[in-house]
């Protein structure tokens, strides 16, 4: 484990062990809940779940990487725990998902700061353990730039893409693939937020304190506005809402249905990631090889061909047509919605 | 296959097996392996386990198999069904084939067999008798078609050496017993790569993907210091040679591919891919469990040996390759195309009688081009 020091647990309080945390700082979860002076930590806790909910990332006390004064340390370590115990509370997945995008966006900006720190070289090898430590990339540094091996970066990158990510466009020399700073931590993006939730998730949920009710509640009544599946973002033709319903039910869409739902939002600009999860709740769901189907489709595998929507009169031949008024006068369900002249 | 062009071969490659032991050996880590083989006429038996070369001659005796198969990958358990194997590594194999490579030469050696008339001709679209689409296609490759294929084998091992720090010696080389050559790479990092990693080193060796901002060019304002250098590693030097040509060309040629503009460049990328990338057939190279013809076994497409290139310049697969003996046979033959096999020019036969060694008779029988009189 890594040994932690002030202003490191505070740039990445995911790192710290929250119990021991506590117990050394000498206080209980019960005296948040009750102690006036402590009581505000718990309003900066929920505020903190709060801006990551709306997808923003919360903006610290912490200026540049320095603490603006040697109390804020110890309340930025705090409001992220107590993050937690919320978290927990209200058992709201959506909410700890968000959460834990947020927090890793922000760690990702310290990371990527840390990396590029020239006057403090303990800081940039802090930044790289811990991306050894967490992500098993050994990353090296190299004249301006950092240096990986081509097969761990290829685990990480085959989820990009951009075509900037490809091998092909990448600096490559000796085994090892060339990075600026910004790129190396891109590049763990994902998996950073994986190791945020998961240790969230992992995280043993305390009984009700009293004093946390309120913001738990809070939580749970916020966490309703995320309850339909973020996909289903602007009007879509009732083809496609019906396969959405039935992947959300858990029921089992036949194959032209997926390649019809996926190539939709494809064409609409959504990612082979986004759209992946859906097709979770299907009897035969198997992430791989729903990747695998994904890119093929997107084009950006193998053949390199891009396909594209059916239109509905094929759609209706394959009983995946539910017209409606608003259907008329189309030829593809890309173009349900859009103004026609 | 007639029953006695069958025997026949099975007796020609039996008589290869018993006395060439020697060539034929199980790989490393041979009880991780996944064997397999298929016999004349017959489907393909797979997920086999073997434990060593007696073991493996043993089955060659038994079955007299027309062709032998083992994984490139290492399981816990390699003859379970393929979803219960338990996968650990793989080593990384590339096949390059002559017929993938848009040669010339492919149109003066390619026969068409009828498959409604079994009329032979050098005609690619229709059958000069019945008129018949539905033809057969085999290739007697030449000279060329081999040289051809060696030289996109040395783009890929500078391509492994040079970029992905792969050892010389860790490249090993075999002609594929037909028309092209499987490249083993071992002790690479990349063993334990997956399929889509696979297919992203596909795409690097091949030259698929390059967009031009990789090479200096931008949309907006491109800037002429961002141009690869002559002296350069790795593509944007490679880059470099193909499109400047030398050293002091470079500036007036950077001149004109920024006059040109963006889309002309990608379209400079597109063309160059052909030539500086490696012409490797990326799904063989993505398939973490495909199983691959032994080295040291016989092909059933040529009667020739899948066989290790000692010398890889020199080699000569039409006389390297070629074990099965001398002894003269006669069979009716139908080969409009005239080829060499042992330093000796054989045909053009026209459904014709003729008295030849074994090897040009099993040669042309896999082909189903001669049949036992
Ligand atoms: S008409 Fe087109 S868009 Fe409307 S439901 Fe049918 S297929 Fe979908
Ligand atoms: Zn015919
Ligand atoms: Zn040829």
């Amino acid at each position: 484990m890594l040994a932690l020091g002030q202003d490191e647990i505070a740039k990445y309080p995911f790192l710290a062990d929250a119990g021991q945390y506590l117990k050394d700082k000498g206080f209980t979860l019960e005296q948040f809940g009750t102690d006036p002076d402590l009581k505000s930590l718990v309003e900066k806790a929920f505020n903190r779940i709060e801006v990551a909910a709306d997808g923003k990332i919360y903006h610290s006390d912490l200026i540049g990487d320095q603490a603006s004064n040697q109390a804020a340390l110890p309340r930025e370590v705090f409001s992220f725990l107590l993050a937690i115990v919320l978290l927990k509370l209200s058992g709201m997945t959506t909410l700890i998902k968000r959460f834990a995008l947020a927090e890793a966006r922000r760690a990702e900006k310290y990371l990527e700061k840390d990396l590029a720190n020239i006057s403090d070289e303990s800081k940039k090898q802090f930044a790289i353990r811990v991306i050894d430590d967490l992500f098993a990339v050994q990353i090296k540094k190299q004249d301006d730039f950092f240096v990986i091996p081509i097969s761990d970066y290829l685990r990480h990158s085959i989820n990009f893409h951009e075509r900037e990510w490809k091998l092909i466009n990448r600096h490559v020399e000796k085994g090892l693939v060339f990075l600026t700073p910004h790129e190396t931590v891109r590049l763990i993006r994902k998996e950073l937020g994986t190791y945020i939730s998961s240790k969230i998730i992992n995280a043993k949920t305390p009984p009700m304190i009293s004093g946390f009710e309120e913001p738990v509640n809070k939580l749970i009544s916020m966490s309703k506005k995320f309850a339909t599946f973020t996909v289903t973002t602007g009007e879509y033709p009732p083809c496609i809402k019906h396969a959405i319903e039935i992947l959300e039910k858990g029921e089992n869409l036949p194959h032209s249905g997926r390649f019809m739902l996926a190539t939709f939002l494809l064409s609409k600009g959504q990612s082979v990631e986004e759209i992946a999860p859906l097709f979770k709740n299907a009897p035969d769901y198997n992430e791989r090889i729903t990747l695998y189907q994904l890119n093929h489709l997107a084009g950006t595998s193998g053949s390199g061909t891009h396909y594209s929507c059916p239109s509905c009169e094929k759609l209706k031949t394959q009983n995946l047509c539910f017209a409606i008024p608003e259907c008329d006068n189309i030829i593809s369900p890309i173009q349900f919605g859009k103004k026609r002249f | 296959m007639q029953e006695n062009d069958i025997k026949f071969l099975e007796d020609s490659f039996k008589k290869y097996y018993f006395e060439h032991f020697d060539l034929i050996h199980v790989p490393n880590r041979t009880s991780e392996r996944e064997f397999g083989f298929q016999k004349f006429n017959s489907g393909m038996t797979r997920h086999i386990s073997i434990k060593d070369d007696k073991e493996l001659h043993l089955l060659l005796m038994k079955n007299i198999p027309s062709d032998v198969y083992c994984s490139n990958a290492c399981y816990s358990f390699p003859d379970l069904p393929m979803s219960e194997k338990d996968w650990k590594e793989a080593d990384l194999i590339f096949d390059i084939d002559a017929k993938d490579l848009n040669l010339e030469c492919r149109k003066n050696h390619t026969i068409s067999k009828c498959n409604e008339c079994n009329e032979i001709s050098t005609n690619a679209i229709n059958c000069s008798k019945c008129n018949s689409i539905k033809l057969e296609k085999k290739s007697l490759p030449c000279k060329n078609c081999i040289d051809a294929s060696k030289n996109e084998v040395s783009k890929l091992s500078k391509i492994l050496t040079e970029d992905l720090d792969v050892q010389q010696n860790d490249i090993h080389v075999y002609f594929s017993g037909n028309e092209g050559f499987h490249v083993y790479v071992y002790n690479s990092q990349f063993q334990q790569l997956g399929s889509r990693e696979r297919s992203e080193l596909t795409d690097y060796i091949m030259f698929n993907g390059a967009i031009p901002e990789t090479f200096g060019m931008k949309k907006f304002k491109p800037n002429r210091s961002l141009f690869p250098d002559f002296e350069e590693k790795g593509w944007r030097g490679r880059f470099s040679k193909e499109v400047y040509g030398s050293k002091s060309k470079r500036s007036k040629i950077i001149s004109e591919l920024i006059t040109n503009g963006y889309s002309s460049f990608q379209k400079t990328l597109e063309d160059i891919s052909g030539k500086i990338g490696a012409k490797i057939d990326p799904n063989v190279t993505m398939d973490i469990h495909r199983i691959f013809r032994l080295p040291g076994s016989l092909n059933s497409k040529s009667g020739l040996t899948k066989i290790f290139c000692n010398d890889f310049t020199k080699f000569d697969p039409y006389t390297e390759a070629s074990f099965l003996s001398e002894n003269s046979i006669e069979v009716t033959a139908n080969c409009p195309v005239e080829f060499k096999l042992k330093n000796r020019k054989f045909g053009p036969y026209f459904n014709e009688k003729v008295s030849i060694p074994t090897y040009t008779a099993v040669y042309m029988i896999c082909k189903k081009l001669a049949t036992i009189s």
